[in-house]
């Protein structure tokens, strides 16, 4: 019985779900191809070559702007996730309190309002604080990419801490254990798979930032997405396109990663 | 002597207490580094731009009538500042568009990979999620690279024989609308999944016993079912399309600003603080109806189905 009525087919489905992947991946894989490209052009292949690679390893601007991204990042992801932890853990297993979904709310702002916005918003203020104290450092990026990494930590903290139940923690406290005892030794581990989670997905989000990096950056504090939004502007050569497939490697080597952790879960 | 009751009180208050401490140190980053900046947001849209850039302390509402008025020149008078709200405009019949493009694609990618055996559903779920993790700017270079004049569809065209000379493509609408499809197409997949992983197929199995076409069970039976997730998925795109910055400035050049780009204009070379801000929460607004309207259907949706 080959043609065995299919309860779940939609007539056309397959060919646009199939289309769709082909679309998601055609200009990424172009941008890889012409990486390799050993040609001034981004457009007429000449050859393979690993010449564009080697150009933007021996800039030194990328390098800078590449280290700049990963501290920022490191740094943001690092306090976004210790915060987001506390919090994940003040707000969940508990019945409603009083300012409760003040906090949710709260939270989850910087996902509501659009990027742009705050950009501006911060644009305003630390721009006028840079004035008064003459500081213009990190700083500045590292707060405002904290603030927004908070909620992307948050969620996945949160979501592990609601399926854990009360009852391990009771029993340690039945036992005498101490609240921070309790905490380190039985809560800790089993919220470490969303901590993970939590601190990987806090990173990208950091590392893929433009707009924001954008308008509080002050001169000379460019990250790798800005240095590339910046040379965008002029005409283009492979070199982008080599920095943009070793990013792209990145990304896929963390949302491996992501993907393996979240599986171990389940 | 205190009772039982007021011992269960007391400790109930001290864990209330205990929690807002350990939720101070995000509340207080969040408050710092991007609600509070909003509030001042709202300030400096009622003051009079400094002279190289920033603002004067002094009160004015010249910025929100510039959002929707101009005043001309010579006589004073005040008329629809059409070149602004064309831009509004844009920006949202381009996000309308690009939402419900990313749903007509998005939809059937979805049901394709809900609807597959468990190992295949996650290396399709995983091809998803790599371009959603991968840097929007990358993305968005990538799509310039397939719409530029000597880019893979002109190219195609051209082998085809279709057209002779390059079709313009960059720098248009239509590269803005394509570069928002591609960069949020992820945004309405993850969602549309999340709410078809769960259709019982009992239900369209009992559709097709009372002699349902194919479309009916797809219209009266799974449309209806993962609702929240086309809502869902058609907030997640719709908003950031409203807001986008980077997708219109490197696909549209120039000439195609959408909101979030004619902000950006205000703090640079126009040097218009207030304006800039006062546009800033004009876009914020049009957000939060879109919130509202999310959250209304979401809250109703919960309620019929119990």
């Amino acid at each position: 019985m080959a043609n065995r009525f299919d309860v779940r087919r939609q007539n056309g489905f397959v060919s646009v779900a199939m289309l769709c992947f082909f679309l998601l991946y055609l200009p990424i894989a172009t941008l890889v191809v012409y990486a390799f490209n050993d040609n001034d052009s981004i457009v007429i292949w000449k050859g393979f070559s690993l010449r564009w690679f080697h150009v933007a390893w021996n800039n030194a601007l990328v390098i800078e702007a590449s280290i700049r991204s990963f501290q920022i990042a490191a740094v943001a992801a690092v306090l976004a996730t210790i915060t987001a932890t506390m919090a994940a853990l003040a707000t969940t297993r508990t019945k409603p309190y009083p300012g409760l979904t003040l906090k949710y709310a709260f939270i989850n702002q910087p996902l509501m309002v659009p990027e742009i916005v705050t950009a501006v918003a911060l644009l305003i203020v630390f721009s006028r604080i840079k004035i008064w104290t003459g500081y213009s450092g990190l700083g500045y990026l590292v707060s405002a990419h904290t603030a927004f990494c908070i909620p992307f930590a948050y969620l996945p903290i949160r979501a592990r801490l609601e399926s854990m139940d009360l009852s391990l923690e009771t029993a340690a406290t039945d036992l005498y254990a101490t609240k921070w005892k309790t905490f380190l030794h039985v809560t800790l581990p089993l919220l470490w798979p969303g901590i993970l989670a939590g601190l990987m997905l806090a990173f990208v989000v950091s590392l893929d930032d433009v707009v924001i990096t954008e308008f509080v950056k002050s001169g000379g504090q460019d990250t790798l997405p800005t240095y590339m939004l910046g040379q965008l502007r002029r005409t283009v050569t492979p070199e982008v396109n080599a920095i943009s497939t070793a990013f792209l490697l990145l990304s896929i080597g963390i949302v491996t990663a992501f993907f393996f952790i979240s599986r171990k879960r389940t | 002597m205190a009772t039982a009751i007021e011992v269960a009180e007391k400790a109930e208050r001290e864990d209330i207490r205990s929690r807002w401490l350990l939720s101070t140190p995000a509340l207080l980053i969040v408050f710092v580094a991007a609600l509070g900046p909003l509030l001042i947001v709202v300030v400096y849209s009622f003051l009079t731009p400094g002279n190289y850039g920033d603002v004067k302390w002094q009160f004015s509402p010249d910025a929100w009538v510039s959002v929707l008025f101009e005043r001309d020149v010579f006589d004073d008078t005040l008329s629809l500042a059409t070149a602004y709200l064309s831009i509004f405009w844009r920006s949202v019949s381009l996000s309308l568009a690009t939402t419900v493009l990313t749903l007509i694609l998005g939809f059937p990618t979805a049901y394709f990979i809900a609807t597959r055996p468990d190992h295949r559903r996650d290396i399709c779920l995983f091809l998803i999620t790599i371009p959603f993790w991968t840097n929007l700017l990358i993305r968005t270079f990538a799509m310039q690279q397939v719409l530029r004049n000597d880019g893979i569809i002109n190219s195609v065209l051209q082998l085809l024989g279709i057209t002779d000379h390059p079709v313009q493509l960059m720098y248009t609408n239509f590269a803005v609308l394509a570069g928002m499809v591609y960069v949020f197409l992820p945004l309405m997949v993850l969602p549309l999944y999340a709410s078809m992983e769960k259709i019982d197929f009992r239900l369209v199995e009992a559709g097709y016993d009372l002699y349902a076409t194919r479309f009916e069970v797809l219209r009266r039976i799974i449309i209806p079912l993962v609702t929240p997730g086309i809502v869902a998925g058609s907030i997640l795109v719709f908003i950031p399309s409203l807001g986008a910055y980077v997708t219109p400035r490197v696909l549209g050049g120039g000439t195609n600003l959408m909101i979030g780009n004619l902000i950006e204009l205000q703090f640079g070379q126009g040097r218009n603080w207030p304006l800039g801000a006062a546009l800033s929460i004009t876009l914020m607004a049009i957000v939060m109806v879109a919130l509202l309207f999310y959250v209304r259907n979401t809250t109703r949706s919960d309620g019929a189905h119990g």
